[in-house]
């Protein structure tokens, strides 16, 4: 498909402006003003409509296909919440309003959805208090070891580094990192899990905090969290709960009743909210017990008259992270999904996402090696290729062969100690008939892998591009369209 | 895979060559082939001081992006600035025009914790399986 900047013809444009029937007033100085026109694609009205609705069949969405990305958690999104949040009461409000005099009177419905959806995510996970300000799932970690941080901080204690596994998100190392901590890699035993040897010996006083994910990046629970957990509150060590695993276990178990004392979410990965390319996102913070006092500000607060108001006067807050209260849309959403689908609900889509891993596991085990001789995952099953690694394929290869079977590639390469890894995460919503349309797509893959590798090595080919030159586009990367010089 | 007999080695795929008080450092041929065409590299800064088994290079491939750490400790005298423009270097000869830095040795006595040639063709071939 050509960019619209080669579908450009000198003069033809989308709208035609009325004369100007104002004195004219040059209001830039002209060292502001470019010397050369902009060079902007010149289109008509209806060729930009068209090259974007094209663009747009072009996409590959949940909406379209089968999304399978593990770790992701690529989950539908039902439309009602975006009626939700299309409400004028909602998307009209101004994001000012509830720090003018009076104004917060003007936005009582929005702050208690803020108010509301704080207190649900606390009684899923059994967390204290939220904060719904963090805009991303990172942002959301970033400000938890900030909290991790203050604590220790406010305890005149000095503490060095934070500890994860080798199986753990890169988000993880990186948002301890970025927050000044030196961090601690422990490897994954051959049972699949954090080798505990190795965390007794890391784990002492300088250590600050431990994150992990349970069940972990892998699809495993671990069975021994609780005494992982109790070892680093004996090292006087804060133990983060990265929410990105959540779906697996709604209404079944509570982080903070495996011992852990800050968690983020990510509503786009439990409570179906839009997975965005980029954004807009939003990574709730959760603490226990007297973290809270270092949460962001503002906090939102019901006062004794049943009205909502933003609290701003926290001595101990780590103070502002966000502008204004979040991704307040986003809130909304999930809201909107946690009151539709109720406690039941949400029960359900937890059991209903680890059925839907499971059979995937069950099915395809004969045909790709499980990264752990495991019966059961959690919600999501990690496979190898590294069987069909002999026949020359890899798992980039029958990522791509997916592609032209209607089905968004699961995530390869991930985790990072698993050879030729691909990682089936199918979500709760789709039908078994889906389920079993993917499974015998990987099982042709194998069979193909045997058979005729060059058909694998060739894929994809029904799409608008072939195999692209993965290597040539991080080595030389050509991010940018140029006009042709005239 | 190839594994020269004049090198020593770490577990997490680094090799060292010594020569006199200074040593050549890269990562293995098993690593260079289990990330994939190699991208990018990070490499050390010349004269930043290296600790055994600590971070000195990321590398990163098309399919992830991993730590490199130092098989020795040392003085970094020289790196490959080559491989800033031709990170291939690594994937088409590891053990030689693909090699990361050059470290004045600061504690000879580590040696002592590097694999031997053999030792570290058996590891490699018990990850294999």
């Amino acid at each position: 498909m050509r960019l619209i900047f080669e579908k450009s013809s000198p003069g033809r444009r989308g709208v035609s402006l009325p004369e100007l029937d104002v004195p004219f007033s040059a209001v830039l100085d002209e060292k502001y003003c470019r010397k050369e026109p902009a060079c902007l694609p010149e289109v008509s009205e209806l060729d930009a409509v068209r090259h974007f609705s094209n663009l747009s069949r072009m996409n590959f969405s949940v909406d379209t296909n089968f999304y399978p990305l593990g770790s992701c958690t690529m989950k539908y999104n039902p439309k009602f919440t975006e009626a939700a949040a299309a409400m004028d009461e909602f998307s009209s409000l101004h994001p000012l309003l509830p720090q003018l005099l009076g104004g917060g009177m003007l936005a009582q419905g929005a702050l208690e959805v803020l108010y509301n959806t704080e207190h649900l995510l606390c009684e899923i996970t059994g967390m204290d208090a939220f904060s719904t300000q963090p805009l991303a799932g990172a942002h959301g970690e970033l400000t938890g070891v900030m909290l991790v941080s203050a604590y220790h901080k406010d305890k005149g204690r000095k503490r060095k580094y934070v500890i994860v596994p080798d199986s753990s998100h890169g988000t993880n190392p990186a948002s301890a990192s970025i927050a000044g901590y030196d961090v601690v890699v422990v490897p994954t035993g051959k049972d699949g899990f954090m080798d505990m040897e190795r965390y007794k010996q890391v784990l002492s006083e300088d250590v600050a905090a431990v994150m992990l994910t349970c069940p972990d990046t892998l699809g495993f629970f671990n069975p021994g969290i609780k005494e992982i957990t109790d070892l680093a509150h004996k090292a006087g060590a804060l133990m983060y709960y990265d929410g990105a695993n959540l779906n697996a276990v709604l209404g079944k178990c509570r982080p903070a009743d495996m011992g852990f004392d800050i968690m983020h979410i990510n509503l786009h990965k439990t409570f179906a909210t839009p997975h965005g390319g980029g954004g807009p996102g939003s990574g709730p913070v959760g603490v226990r017990g007297e973290l809270a006092d270092f949460l962001p500000i503002s906090r939102v607060v019901r006062r004794d008259d049943g009205t909502f108001a933003l609290d701003y006067s926290r001595r101990k807050t780590i103070g502002y992270i966000a502008p204004f209260y979040g991704n307040f849309g986003v809130i909304l959403k999930a809201y909107a999904y946690m009151l539709a689908l109720g406690k039941d609900g949400l029960i359900q889509v937890s059991e209903n996402a680890v059925l839907s891993a499971n059979y995937c596991l069950a099915r395809l085990k004969e045909h790709y090696l499980p990264a752990y001789a495991k019966e059961r995952c959690m919600h999501e099953c990690v496979l190898s290729a590294s069987a069909q690694l002999g026949k020359g394929v890899h798992a980039l290869d029958i990522a791509k062969y997916l592609i032209d079977k209607g089905f968004h590639p699961p995530t390869i390469y991930f985790p990072l100690i698993v050879k030729e890894a691909m990682m089936v995460e199918p979500t709760e919503t789709e039908s078994k008939e889906m389920l079993d349309t993917f499974i015998e797509a990987m099982i042709e893959a194998s069979k193909l892998a045997g058979a005729d590798p060059d058909a694998l090595h060739s894929a994809p080919v029904s799409m608008p591009v072939k195999r692209l030159d993965e290597t040539a586009a991080a080595r030389q990367p050509d991010l940018r369209w140029q006009a042709k010089s005239k | 895979m190839n594994v020269p007999e004049d090198l020593l080695y770490t577990k997490d795929h680094e090799w060292a060559r010594i020569e006199g008080d200074n040593a050549v450092i890269g990562i293995t041929d098993f690593a260079q082939d289990s990330l994939g065409d190699i991208t990018f590299i990070d490499l050390p800064k010349q004269g930043a001081e290296l600790k055994q088994s600590e971070w000195c290079a990321t590398v990163e491939s098309v399919k992830a992006a991993s730590d490199v750490y130092a098989p020795l400790s040392g003085q970094v005298v020289k790196v490959n600035s080559e491989l800033a423009e031709h990170p291939e270097l690594v994937n088409k000869s590891a053990y030689d025009k693909g090699w990361f830095a050059v470290i004045k040795i600061s504690d000879m006595s580590q040696k002592g914790k590097l694999m031997s040639p053999a030792q570290y063709k058996e590891y490699t071939e018990g990850l294999s399986k």
